[in-house]
């Protein structure tokens, strides 16, 4: 089956979205503690190989927009004991990302 | 901060069984674990099958010794100096490195500007990227268990450890070096040192300042 | 505390650590043993060579399970995944590697 060489980008700057919820059981470089959170599209950073085809000695196709997402710490952890304005920032493939309102 | 020399993965102490999780001793080269066997195997088995030559090994070892924070510091001090060299650090970190003489990078290098409301810490949590052609292997501590942990959790308490304070009205910004980006943080130049060079300017930056667990020297 | 759940979640892999609770940052450090080096070096020609990705260094990493991956020191892990690469890539045998390593370890001027 012929693939697409690489994924449009949807998002932009500024936008909302949550990171799907999912547990595949291999390589992913979307972290276990922001799976189901929302933040904003801080940038796009670019589109690159997806690891999770890459980590399978496959040519990583069809290569991925890249963005960092910056996430309230008070959204990402229920008990943040910080400030209401400290955030992290997180770089996200966009299949993993939804708009979120 | 402590003494302790462990590539600590545990969240608890005990005894470790290997003596090569220790502080390096002068024989440490000389024990022959498994590992280190199979080290020694497998770069033979690619050498004599014509992957690479001993030359390239000890060339591609020679050039990591080379790279250490004094590169990093290099692009701080000269934004420190030059508000257009400043953003263009901020705009375009590979370019900014080949301004400043330096290597771009395998990497796309995102630099994140300390302000007097924001104050950056870099980690990965899912292992350990790093912007090795700028600050050389990391250290021990990037890499553990505890730091990888909690520093995207708890970052004030893990500032704190270092014996770094953040004040209330600053913002912590985390960032978690997931995927194609490396960090660097630009810090805020120190009081007192109006009218330095950036050679000595770049003399205050330590490596843990661009990681970010620190602030820079003081003059 | 909330975490105790997550921490024993299966669809939780063992690297992927951040949130997790654990003890103090220990700030020490230890100067890189040559063979350390050389495991550093071996990846980035590979991959230079089109023979491996950091990709596949991390995934087989992550596959080692938790007892081995903390059991392992940092170079250690790196040493058995280019390892393993190079046999899933078929650019060694496992039989190969196997013999070699036994010679290796059977030298007994100690040269290497």
């Amino acid at each position: 089956m012929a693939r697409a060489e690489a994924v449009e980008p949807r998002f932009q700057p500024g936008d909302r979205v949550a990171v799907r919820i999912a547990y595949p059981p291999g390589h992913v470089r979307t972290p276990y503690y922001v799976r189901g959170k929302a933040g904003v599209v801080e940038r796009l950073c670019g589109v690159y190989g997806n690891p999770e085809e890459l980590a399978y000695a496959r040519p990583g196709l069809p290569r991925q927009p890249l963005y960092r997402v910056r996430f309230r710490q008070g959204d990402v952890w229920p008990d943040y004991g910080g400030r209401a304005g400290d955030t992290i920032d997180i770089e996200i493939f966009q299949h993993w990302l939804e708009p979120s309102p | 901060m402590t003494a302790d020399h462990h590539d600590d993965d545990h969240g608890h102490s005990h005894e470790h069984e290997s003596a090569h999780r220790h502080p390096p001793r002068a024989d440490l080269d000389d024990t022959l674990t498994y590992y280190r066997a199979m080290e020694i195997a497998l770069r033979e088995l690619l050498i004599d099958k014509g992957v690479f030559t001993a030359d390239d090994v000890r060339k591609q070892v020679e050039d990591m010794d080379r790279r250490n924070p004094a590169q990093g510091a290099r692009v701080v001090a000269k934004a420190w100096v030059d508000p257009e060299y400043r953003k263009l650090l901020l705009h375009d970190g590979g370019e900014a490195c080949v301004v400043a003489g330096l290597d771009r990078g395998p990497y796309k290098l995102v630099v994140v500007e300390n302000t007097p409301d924001t104050y950056n810490v870099i980690v990965c949590t899912l292992c350990s990227c790093y912007p090795r052609w700028l600050l050389g292997l990391p250290p021990d501590w990037y890499k553990s268990r505890a730091y990888r942990s909690r520093v995207v959790r708890e970052p004030r308490a893990v500032l704190r450890e270092f014996g770094t304070e953040i004040p209330d009205d600053v913002a912590v910004r985390v960032h978690d070096s997931t995927a194609d980006m490396r960090y660097l943080v630009l810090p805020q130049r120190p009081a007192g040192t109006e009218g330095w060079s950036e050679d000595r300017l770049a003399g205050l930056v330590s490596r843990d300042a661009m990681i970010g667990v620190s602030l820079p020297r003081r003059p | 505390m909330a975490d105790h759940d997550a921490s024993i979640d299966p669809r939780r892999a063992h690297h992927d650590m951040g949130g997790l609770p654990a003890g103090r940052v220990e700030a020490g450090e230890h100067d890189y043993a040559l063979w350390e080096k050389r495991v550093d070096a071996m990846l980035i020609l590979l991959s230079s060579r089109g023979l491996m990705t950091v990709d596949e260094l991390r995934r087989n990493i992550e596959a080692l399970g938790p007892d081995a991956y903390d059991r392992m020191t940092y170079y250690e892990r790196w040493m058995h995944s280019v390892a393993q690469t190079m046999i899933q890539r078929g650019v060694v045998s496992l039989d190969e590697l196997g013999r070699k390593i036994a010679e290796v370890e059977g030298r007994a001027d100690g040269s290497r």
